[in-house]
């Protein structure tokens, strides 16, 4: 009778004393209750967000008009970072960096569900921030040194670029990467969302060649777009500072060192 | 209004057009003092655009005219060109027993060549409203719908979702499975023909979801484009083919 009404909750519990991990954990109980300001503490949870670009929309006109950044950014970019957090609310994921989760993610080649999100979320502010109103032409100093030491010529980066955008068959990007092993920067192409991040390179620019990234502008007119991007888009002011930032993790050469 | 597109070559039956050109393209070399390549002197088999059987702006509004004609006299044209100049290449390849460079042209060849498969299939599997498209299957395709996919309706919602589910580019097909005498839903990527899915695979329908096939219209909105293609869907094709298969 006892055991059935105290199952009920009618008879009051015993006391504290008599179990005494009860008094712990009813101690902790009151100091949580006695923290919350509601009557039930709510958990803390973090999600991704979209960053703007930096600049406005209509900035990297005529090359890449209004209307394409609205979609691409408000709508494309803006669906991968809604599609990630719905992903990441019952996924093992939550909590990971958006770098652990693409490298992990990536899972050598079988890439988990959340892996396409997360990559064409970095791949689009990667994107953005590559690109920069009124720039292009050649970068100078140490990144143009690089270029020249690792394709000949200026000119022939830009024409191995183009060339490896216009060969990619299907949707992808082009990257211009710092190779890790071989100390060297690179020209390639990932299909759909793999990111050279995962392949273990360190990514310094990249383009968007799927095909809601310029058919508004260019329709099928891939050439042109590439060729405005490395022309007019590119900013070399950001390969810049992430080419310093890759030097701390890959070793370009031998520093020169005066003689005397 | 958009007009039928004026075909370089006679309207043909065939999904590919196979003709050698070789007996004119040996005049030109003529003219020209040989320099054509070896190849057309050969008589390669060279593959030509074929004719929609509609105007470009007839399945409105399911899918505008400007897509229409954009997808056909570019897009396909392009596969169609590039696919003959990759066989030429193929065929130097072959003919120097470079197998280096044979092996290397595969990937073109699979891209342009099942561009031009798939793209072939699509024109005959749409068809203006007032030409008998959406109307759904009858008698011997329809029955098989209803028992592999228990409705017309399932089989959309499934054709749908796999189409609005698929990364990247690529195609959702109806398949007949010959070998297993049943209907599928398979997705290929990129330009892969049905077949590498299953070497048994027929295609009945096939759906392009690459961007170009519905940005203009639908901008982002895939799914949009997968329930209103439904009203231009030429089921009588379909069927026939159905029946070819099955008889």
């Amino acid at each position: 009778m006892a055991a059935f009404a105290s199952a009920l909750g009618i008879l009051p519990s015993p006391p504290a004393s008599a179990y005494p991990q009860q008094r712990r954990l009813r101690s902790v109980k009151r100091e949580q209750m006695q923290g919350c300001r509601s009557r039930r503490c709510s958990k803390v949870v973090s999600y991704y967000g979209l960053i703007t670009p930096p600049y406005k929309l209509d900035a990297l006109e005529p090359y890449m008009s209004k209307r394409t950044v609205e979609l691409h950014w408000g709508k494309h970019h803006q669906n991968y970072v809604d599609g990630l957090n719905k992903q990441l609310a019952t996924s093992m994921f939550y909590g990971y960096t958006l770098e652990e989760l693409i490298k992990e993610g990536y899972n050598n080649g079988n890439p988990l569900p959340e892996y396409n999100n997360a990559a064409q979320v970095w791949n689009h502010h990667f994107f953005w921030e590559s690109m920069q109103p009124e720039s292009g032409g050649s970068p100078e100093g140490g990144v143009l040194q690089q270029i020249e030491k690792d394709f000949g010529s200026f000119t022939n980066f830009r024409e191995e670029f183009i060339c490896s955008a216009l060969s990619l068959l299907g949707s992808g990007w082009v990257w211009l990467v710092l190779k890790r092993e071989e100390r060297k920067l690179s020209v390639v192409c990932t299909r759909n969302a793999i990111s050279p991040l995962a392949l273990g390179d360190i990514p310094i620019m990249n383009l968007d060649l799927w095909e809601h990234a310029y058919y508004l502008d260019y329709k099928d007119d891939r050439r042109m777009y590439v060729t405005n991007f490395i022309d007019h888009l590119v900013s070399w002011h950001t390969v810049t500072l992430r080419m310093m930032r890759g030097e701390a993790f890959v070793n370009l050469g031998e520093p020169n060192i005066p003689v005397a | 209004m958009y007009r039928r597109c004026s075909a370089l070559l006679a309207l043909v039956a065939e999904a590919m057009a196979l003709r050698t050109l070789a007996s004119r393209k040996a005049l030109v070399a003529a003219a020209l003092g040989g320099a054509r390549p070896l190849s057309a002197a050969r008589g390669v088999a060279t593959f030509a655009l074929p004719d929609l059987t509609y105007d470009y702006g007839a399945l409105e509004p399911a899918i505008s005219g400007e897509i229409m004609q954009l997808h056909h006299q570019k897009h396909h044209a392009a596969y169609v060109a590039n696919y003959n100049k990759a066989l030429e290449q193929l065929d130097a390849a072959v003919a120097k027993g470079d197998a280096s460079a044979v092996v290397q042209l595969q990937s073109v060849i699979k891209f342009n060549g099942g561009g031009h498969v798939n793209h072939s299939i699509f024109w005959k599997n749409l068809k203006p409203v007032s030409e008998g498209g959406g109307e759904p299957p009858h008698e011997k395709l329809g029955w098989a719908i209803d028992e592999d996919f228990g409705s017309f309706e399932a089989l959309v919602k499934k054709v749908n979702a796999e189409g609005a589910a698929l990364q990247g580019s690529g195609w959702v097909w109806l398949a007949l499975d010959k070998e297993a005498k049943k209907l599928r839903v398979e997705t290929t990527a990129n330009q892969d023909p049905l077949v590498t899915k299953g070497i048994n695979l027929v295609p009945l329908l096939g759906i392009d979801v690459w961007e170009h096939a519905y940005y203009l219209q639908y901008k982002n909105v895939r799914p949009d484009y997968l329930s209103n293609i439904w009203k231009v869907m030429n089921w009588k094709y379909a069927g026939e083919v159905y029946e070819n298969a099955t008889a």
